[in-house]
């Protein structure tokens, strides 16, 4: 494992596990018995591993997601799909990297897969753009959904993105045109829609394949209006309280719970899902087939009306005015 | 102030100062409007430089007539230059943001600002009649936390929505938020980007028509969701309008912006919007667009 992407809040587990490898080392070496030592060590290891990860804040949080090593949109399809052919362009202008989407069979049922592609090494970063996906990538996007509702296959969107991109070609292109086309159509699209935050949920970027019937994040994943970076610079013109602003924005999976913006967590294996791809892509498609199933005995209507009612009633209003808000509601209803 | 800008009689402006007073009268007109305007005798025109008299700047229309530059309007100064006299009701006007982030802060801003523009939220909506023709409207303050969504505007831009799907009303929407989603209220206020796209599918789906009035600035959660899904997208002259701020793309990108980069004009030469309207003719473009669909429709809409 590379030493450099170790994470800072980890090092007492890192020093713990590199001296477990050492005694390990050293008694296959000198063929002495030290398995009491050993197995002491792990199980210290483990309880520390439980206890720093039950207690992460939200900036820990965000290292996790955005280790580089953290299992990508590509590798959760090679381990959940029995076949999967990846389609490219979006039929206008060009085939975004950052974004890519295709269809497979997942135990038989057939499906469409979109979600932002981030590299593991510079190169691949560069090709992928950091996952950062210009108006083609969503057009493509919408290109495949469409086509998924034209074949009646469920839609798995992976999110993973740090934001759309910002950049001169995708203005020019009209970037705010695709995203909001995007969540436009995905309202209205006649089959299962389920949208999983595997990584980074960065702000529109992330809701421009993020409208669905279920919504879900990975456990050590954020979902955020902007980067907790950006948020510091503009409010306290300081990026170093990068931390505080983590925090404040509610951008964990277990807030956004609470707060009623996604509708559950997907668990990961201990210390994140880049120490157990298998591990981790099991547990995403043990969720995904079982919601599938449910979402699948839907009448169309009624997975519409769903979806809208869902996003409808997001948001906090003051309390005094709430009565009236009901009233309205009806009225429109 | 605004009689003077424009000559109309402006009673829904009144409504946004209804909490001044207990009665909802105009007692209060005369003081609320020299604080909207501290120096209430000149302006000094941000690109030129020249001052401009405001009674000179009001008749035209606030834009500079040295330079032609075009200043932002607040919502109450569209609304009286957009509609009929006196024919806006306002809806929900009483509507206020939470703090469901406990955000630092947070109540203060809403405070200030609310004492500084006599509006509740960032945006105003009702239903007012343009050139006789009834229409569902949305007009964004940018005075107001840079005219960011929130969950109150988010809701009330819905509202209009669904005001105009069940009235069976054209919708027109005037985006000037340079905000984006608000910060404060986190996600709850990106998911009002789906929630408004959402609504907007409903009006579309039902044969509805949507006007988008893009004006400057129109950026980030509000440019990425109903601004730019118009089924016509008109803009001011010289409005910025994009996805990401000039500044985020510079530090990005690392090096200069092309000139006229973001403009209304730049968005028109990329298809971006269907046309760049003068302030003037914007009333006038708008009701001939709506006209243009009503014969074609035939709903039992327009003078009464």
């Amino acid at each position: 494992m590379a030493q450099n992407n170790n994470l800072e809040f980890e090092k007492p587990l890192i020093e713990l596990e590199e001296k477990i490898t050492e005694l390990t080392k050293f008694m296959e070496e000198r063929d002495i018995n030290l398995t009491d030592e050993i197995e002491r060590l792990e199980t210290r290891a483990n309880r520390l591993r439980e206890e720093i990860y039950s207690e992460l804040e939200p900036w820990q949080i965000l290292k996790i997601a955005r280790h580089v090593e953290r299992p990508t949109t590509m590798d959760y399809i090679n381990l959940i799909c029995d076949d999967f052919i990846e389609l490219h362009g979006d039929r206008n202008f060009g085939d975004d990297q950052a974004l890519i989407g295709g269809i497979g069979k997942i135990d038989n049922l057939p499906v469409t897969i979109v979600g932002h592609q981030k590299g593991k090494e510079t190169k691949d970063n560069i090709k992928r753009n950091f996952g950062m996906a210009h108006p083609e990538g969503y057009r493509k996007a919408l290109r495949l959904m469409k086509q998924a509702e034209k074949f009646n296959r469920p839609i798995i969107a992976l999110v993973n993105t740090p934001g759309a991109y910002p950049g001169i070609g995708a203005e020019e292109r009209g970037q705010a045109e695709a995203i909001a086309k995007n969540m436009m159509e995905m309202t209205g699209l006649e089959v299962p829609i389920i949208v999983v935050v595997i990584g980074e949920g960065g702000s529109g970027g992330a809701l421009g394949i993020g409208v669905g019937d279920r919504v879900f994040m990975l456990e050590y994943t954020y979902y955020s209006v902007c980067s907790p970076e950006a948020c510091a610079a503009i409010l306290w013109k300081d990026s170093d309280k990068a931390k505080v602003a983590a925090k404040a924005l509610k951008l964990t999976a277990k807030d956004l719970v609470d707060l009623g913006v996604i509708d559950d967590i997907i668990a990961e294996p201990p210390g994140g899902a880049h120490k157990d791809y298998k591990r981790s892509a099991d547990l995403l498609k043990e969720k995904l087939i079982q919601e599938i199933n449910q979402l699948e005995r839907l009448e169309t209507a009624e997975l519409l009306e769903n979806r809208y009612n869902k996003f409808r009633t997001m948001g906090y209003i003051k309390k005094e005015a709430e009565e009236q808000i009901d009233e309205s509601i009806e009225n429109c209803g | 102030m605004l009689k003077d800008l424009f000559g109309g009689k402006s009673k829904y402006v009144t409504v946004e100062r209804k909490k001044r007073s207990e009665e909802k009268g105009n007692e209060h007109k005369e003081d609320s409007d020299k604080k909207e305007m501290p120096d209430d005798l000149w302006t000094k025109c941000k690109s030129c430089k020249q001052i401009i008299f405001n009674k000179k700047l009001a008749k035209s229309l606030k834009i500079c007539p040295e330079c032609g530059s075009y200043f932002r309007l607040t919502a109450a100064e569209r609304l009286s230059l957009l509609v009929d006299d006196e024919k806006f009701e306002e809806y929900d006007a009483d509507l206020q943001a939470e703090n469901p982030l406990d955000f630092p802060d947070y109540e203060q801003k809403i405070d200030k600002y609310q004492e500084q523009t006599g509006l509740k939220e960032a945006v105003i909506t009702g239903i007012g009649e343009m050139n006789g023709w009834q229409v569902s409207l949305a007009v964004i303050d940018s005075r107001f936390l840079m005219g960011s969504m929130n969950s109150v505007v988010g809701e009330k831009v819905t509202r209009a929505i669904e005001r105009a799907l069940e009235k069976e009303l054209p919708l027109v929407i005037v985006s000037g938020g340079g905000g984006g989603a608000r910060m404060y209220e986190g996600m709850l206020s990106l998911m009002q980007m789906a929630k408004t796209s959402a609504a907007l599918k409903r009006l579309d789906q039902a044969g509805g028509l949507f006007i988008s009035v893009l004006t400057d600035p129109t950026y980030g959660g509000i440019s990425a969701s109903f601004a730019s899904l118009g089924d016509v997208n008109l803009a001011e002259p010289q409005a910025k309008i994009g996805f990401a701020g000039p500044r985020v793309i510079k530090q990005t990108i690392n090096r200069d912006l092309p000139e006229g980069f973001q403009t209304a004009e730049f968005l028109l030469e990329h298809g971006m919007i269907d046309k760049v309207v003068e302030r003037a003719d914007l009333k006038d473009v708008i009701a001939r667009i709506i006209d243009i669909h009503k014969l074609r429709g035939g709903e039992n809409n327009g003078t009464e």
